[in-house]
């Protein structure tokens, strides 16, 4: 998935990952996935109240290390971004379980290539809590060496946690995989960015990962994953959400 | 090469062997001075820049010292080892290689010279150019890239080793790009393997010939000269500005309005070279020619992005003589010499008077009778344009653009083609680099941070030891780790970024479109492919496409004769104004005593202009403010170019925010910048908050200047052209050459996360003085503020001027950047909430 979408909150959301501000809780939104209570955070996570579970999707870490390895030299500073924004998100919530979903390392041997001083960080950030590493297509050996359960899929709190979300209608899954977008055009001015895609029946999560590309909503590889009808696209912006409806897009 | 000349009484004591002074006879021509004086230095063991204008024996000069020494070779006997290159030439244009290959080959055969010249091009098959280091040609004519490939091979040393002369032609127009450091970097490693190689660079006219001079020798120690023979200019060319019947547009680039009497001027003369800017100006062009073709004249079209069997059908046809006009960019700009071209035709205006020179020079080609030009204005401002450029060709004046510092990516590049060929000494390798002109003032520690760079990314952060692409052996010396290292260096050689592009296919329509097989057209750039939805039609290759779709890397289009082409291709203009024409352009303005040499209806524009507002004295920078629907416009006319305006329009909407002006966007054409805002501009202005002297203070280059150029998309499009180019991020991939897309990671992500966490990389200052330099035009920006400084006339307008007419039809086509996307996310979101209460 590399691309265009959420280009800009990479490096937005980084900064205030580093920044003091307090975090205003109307910069969230809310919605309900099946009747479940979450919240979309701008950092790009999933909050879900009830159950105080955190989602992440697509962290894709170690992907500068991935090209590396292939002799693309890109900087090797987005392992280290992504967990400050993931700190940072795991912070403001204390999140009892936190669920990454899948393609969580860029390649098969990220895992266990990944430097101490990244692995030091993980556990510290994993301490008294559950976490479950869901396995992804670009890592389906699941997580070496790190705190945590690798599963394929979970099954929690009335909902079903997979990366690749269902071709076939489902009511009560939590996805990613697809590294939603959505742009917004008004008076022939339009903007791209990252968002959590859902319908109330399904919810397809942002790349949480700062160096991974987006799929617009339009797509087809999304086409047919929900009912238009009740989609909305909840955006991530500078420092909140802007829930927009599938319908207003193109205003 | 064909012109007849006197021969010069006092000929210079040149050795001109058999049996050349035979053919000169049976021609019935005499070598002329400038060629002659040329071979005597050569043949003396200098390097020599000749500058000439066309049509002066330019090729023939270049060649001489290649030609007389090959002919007094003895001959090879059986059983010795094939030689070496002999001599090399090298042009910006793989067309003009070609060319060369067959204006030269007319007098070697007519001599009997046992001289084999051969091509190299990115065009040649693979074969040949591995039977070409077997078996090299004595001439071997090639591209900048090229050369860059051969001196990375392991056997490179061997290959040149018998090198006498380097011919470069068109030096004026290599050395001005990063393709020309790339050449200088080639030229310093012939040097080594041949320290006693001789360079004859050919150039057309030149404001610093001394810096081209320089280019031709080794620095080591700096301000070492060529020789220098300038021949003076030919026949006055006779150049006139179109007198359209019609109204002169606006605003615009397609010149449609004069497309009758452009084709009047194509059927009054034998063969017409029509020049554009664009590739799309090109395609419409040909295209609105066609539809009034009704003598079926043979109009062709040329430009780089066509399929290059095409192209050379085309060159073959020109050169024939067959084809009555032809349509082309600058893939024809420089010194091809091809027939009895009677008239050249410019349309658009040419942006720089050394380059219309160089265009119009295409028209007959023989420097004792004149050339014919028409200039065709596609807008009223291009009218005084060309106008200025007019005055400005008749007195031969210089506008070519200052040399720059050699750039750091071509030199991440270079290190890596060293590496390949061969393991290298870091020391030995900066002694090289800084022999090459533009690297004279290289830092050391500049290389070594490049070397770094190359090796391991250059990284504070140094995690990718054990995946360094170069390491330095036992015994100091830095060699590739790999094969695959070599390989991929070798994909992705060269300074010519392009976007992503995809390969067009003709096939048949309708459903299932798949069937394979339909013949190529040529490559067009993957984002505007992106945009468009089947069954949209453009014009691409001189015809009406309807798009199907894109399977894998290839793009299906059908015949979509008969109907309309719907999508404009992006037609904004490719080169800046030069600083010159956009003082002329200024000093006409201000002087109505000029205005007769306009059209009446431009003339008649300006006087009401003067009537409504004012013109702005030549010196004095005029600002227009007025409302229009609900907002406030201000326009300037600094006239300096689009990336000039574009950068003042950011620096200004940033400033304007700070005063609460409250400002929502900005549109920048070569001419002109405007800016609307909520609140009434020319109410603050008078008022002093801010004042206008303020406003356009010269310190919006410090502070302003950093902070917009960290956000700034030019600067994310210039770092992607440095990560191409210093292979941080590869075009191609070894074994997926044909999806680049799908190997490459967005390089704005990598920006921002290399910015974040180390903004003083050193491919991040590549970055900055590559934007300062081109894109973001700071230094043309920062002369002109500090021209106008005390000098702003403001005037204060209830509505638009005519002046302003132009740019205000330009507004809607540019996109939004920076505070105003979170705004306008939320105006969707509230829809939404709208939605929800009502």
């Amino acid at each position: 998935m590399n691309g265009a979408g959420g280009r800009v909150t990479g490096r937005m959301r980084y900064a205030l990952a580093t920044a003091d501000a307090p975090f205003d809780p109307h910069a969230a939104s809310r919605t309900a996935i099946a009747g479940v209570e979450a919240v979309c955070d701008p950092f790009g996570a999933l909050y879900l109240p009830e159950t105080r579970t955190l989602v992440v999707a697509d962290l894709h870490l170690e992907k500068g290390a991935a090209f590396a390895r292939r002799g693309n030299l890109l900087p090797p500073y987005d392992t280290l971004s992504t967990l400050t924004v993931l700190g940072a998100v795991i912070a403001r919530y204390d999140p009892r379980v936190v669920v990454s979903l899948g393609d969580n390392f860029h390649d098969r041997v990220g895992a266990a290539l990944l430097p101490d001083f990244f692995r030091e960080r993980i556990v510290a950030m994993a301490r008294g809590r559950d976490w479950i590493w869901i396995s992804g297509n670009h890592d389906p050996d699941g997580a070496a060496d790190l705190p945590g359960t690798s599963a394929d899929e979970l099954h929690f709190a009335g909902l079903a946690f997979r990366h690749e979300p269902t071709a076939v209608a489902v009511s009560g899954e939590v996805a990613g995989h697809l590294h939603p977008s959505a742009t917004v055009r008004r008076r022939d001015k339009s903007v791209r960015r990252a968002c959590f895609a859902t319908d109330g029946a399904r919810m397809v999560m942002p790349a949480f990962g700062v160096m991974t590309g987006g799929l617009d909503l339009r797509h087809r590889a999304l086409a047919g994953l929900f009912d238009r009808q009740s989609l909305v696209a909840h955006m991530l912006g500078r420092d909140r959400i802007y829930p927009v409806r599938y319908a207003s897009l193109i205003g | 090469m064909s012109e007849p000349a006197r021969l010069d009484p006092a000929s210079p004591p040149a050795r001109l062997p058999p049996p050349f002074p035979e053919w000169f006879a049976t021609k019935g021509w005499a070598p002329r001075a400038h060629q002659l004086d040329l071979l005597s230095r050569a043949q003396e063991g200098k390097s020599v820049l000749l500058i000439a204008p066309t049509g002066a024996g330019k090729t023939l000069a270049g060649f001489l010292p290649a030609l007389t020494d090959l002919a007094e070779r003895p001959k090879r006997r059986p059983g010795e080892a094939h030689r070496g290159i002999h001599t090399l030439y090298i042009s910006p244009l793989k067309a003009l290689a070609v060319d060369i290959e067959r204006n030269l080959g007319k007098p070697v055969a007519e001599m009997a010279l046992p001289i084999a010249i051969e091509t190299r091009t990115g065009d040649t098959p693979v074969h040949k150019r591995q039977r070409q280091k077997l078996v090299p040609p004595d001439i071997l004519l090639t591209t900048p890239e090229q050369l860059a490939l051969l001196i990375a091979s392991a056997d490179a040393p061997r290959f040149f080793a018998g090198l006498r002369y380097v011919v470069l032609d068109e030096l004026h127009s290599l050395v001005t790009s990063k393709r020309g450091h790339l050449l200088a970097l080639g030229l310093a490693r012939l040097r080594r393997f041949v320290p006693s190689l001789q360079a004859i660079g050919l150039s057309a006219t030149v404001a610093e010939p001394d810096e081209l001079r320089r280019w031709l020798v080794p620095q080591n120690p700096p301000g070492g000269l060529a020789d220098i023979i300038a021949v003076a200019g030919g026949a006055k060319p006779e150049i006139s500005i179109l007198e359209s019947r019609e109204r002169v547009p606006w605003s615009g680039h397609s010149a449609r309005y004069a497309i009758p009497e452009v084709y009047e001027a194509i059927r009054k003369h034998r063969t017409t070279l029509l020049f554009v800017n664009t590739r799309s100006q090109a395609e419409l062009l040909f295209q609105e020619l066609w539809q009034i073709n009704e003598d079926s004249l043979p109009i062709a079209l040329h430009h780089g992005s066509l399929d290059v069997g095409q192209r050379r059908r085309v060159e073959k046809a020109m050169e024939a003589g067959t084809l009555r006009a032809i349509v082309a960019t600058s893939t024809l700009d420089l010194g091809i010499d091809w027939g009895d071209v009677d008239l050249v035709v410019h349309v658009g205006a040419p942006k720089g008077a050394s380059r219309l020179a160089q265009r119009i020079g295409r028209a007959n080609h023989r420097m004792d009778e004149p050339s014919k030009a028409i200039l065709v204005p596609a807008n009223r401002f291009e009218v005084l344009e060309c106008r200025a450029a007019l005055d400005a060709n008749y007195l031969g004046a210089q506008d070519t653009p200052p040399l720059v510092a050699g750039a750091l990516d071509v030199l991440a590049q270079h290190v890596l083609g060293s590496a390949c060929a061969a393991p290298f000494s870091a020391d030995a390798l900066y002694e090289e680099v800084r022999s090459a002109a533009p690297y004279v003032g290289l830092p050391r520690r500049d290389f070594d941070r490049i070397v770094d760079f190359v090796a391991t990314g250059g990284y504070a952060l140094r995690t990718y030891e054990r995946y360094a692409r170069i390491r330095p052996t036992k015994d100091g010396l830095w060699r590739v780790s790999n094969p695959r290292v070599a390989q991929q260096y070798r994909l992705n050689v060269g300074t010519i970024v392009e976007s992503p592009m995809l390969n067009v296919r003709y096939v048949r329509g309708g459903r299932g479109a798949a069937s394979r097989g339909g013949p190529m057209l040529g490559k067009i750039e993957e984002y505007f492919l992106e945009t468009l939805a089947p069954g949209d039609t453009f014009l691409f290759a001189g015809k009406v496409l309807r798009f199907e779709g894109i399977r894998e890397s290839e793009c299906y289009v059908s015949n979509g004769a008969g109907l309309d082409a719907k999508v404009p291709v992006y037609a904004g203009g490719k080169f800046p104004l030069s600083t010159y024409l956009a003082d002329q352009v200024r000093a006409m303005l201000a002087d109505p005593r000029k205005w007769g040499a306009l059209p009446g209806q431009v003339a008649d524009w300006l006087s009401i202009q003067k009537d409504r507002s004012i013109l702005p004295k030549r010196g004095d920078l005029l600002v227009e403010t007025f409302p229009r629907g609900s907002r406030f416009f201000m326009v300037a006319y600094p006239f300096e170019g689009r990336l000039a305006h574009q950068t003042l329009g950011m620096l200004l909407t940033r400033r304007l925010e700070r005063a609460g002006a409250r400002p929502l966007g900005f549109v920048a054409t070569d001419y002109a910048l405007s800016v609307w805002a909520l609140e009434d501009l020319g109410h603050l202005f008078r008022r002093g908050t801010p004042s206008l002297g303020r406003l356009f203070d010269e310190d919006m280059l410090g502070d302003d200047l950093d902070a917009w150029m960290a956000e700034s998309w030019l600067l994310k499009r210039t770092f992607r052209n440095c990560a191409v180019i210093s292979g941080l991020i590869e075009q191609r991939h070894p074994g997926k050459e044909k999806t680049g897309r799908q190997v490459t990671v967005s390089a704005d992500l990598i920006y921002d996360v290399l910015r974040t966490h180390e903004p003083d990389h050193i491919l991040l200052q590549a970055t900055r003085a590559d934007a300062a330099n081109g894109l973001l035009d700071v230094s043309r920006l920062a002369e002109m503020l500090s021209r106008v400084r005390g000098r702003i006339v403001h005037k204060a307008l209830d509505r638009i001027s005519p002046l302003a007419v132009p740019i205000m039809l330009e507004i809607g086509k540019e996109s939004v950047a920076g505070e105003a996307q979170d705004a306008l996310l939320a105006e969707a979101a509230e829809d939404l909430v709208a939605e929800a209460m009502g």
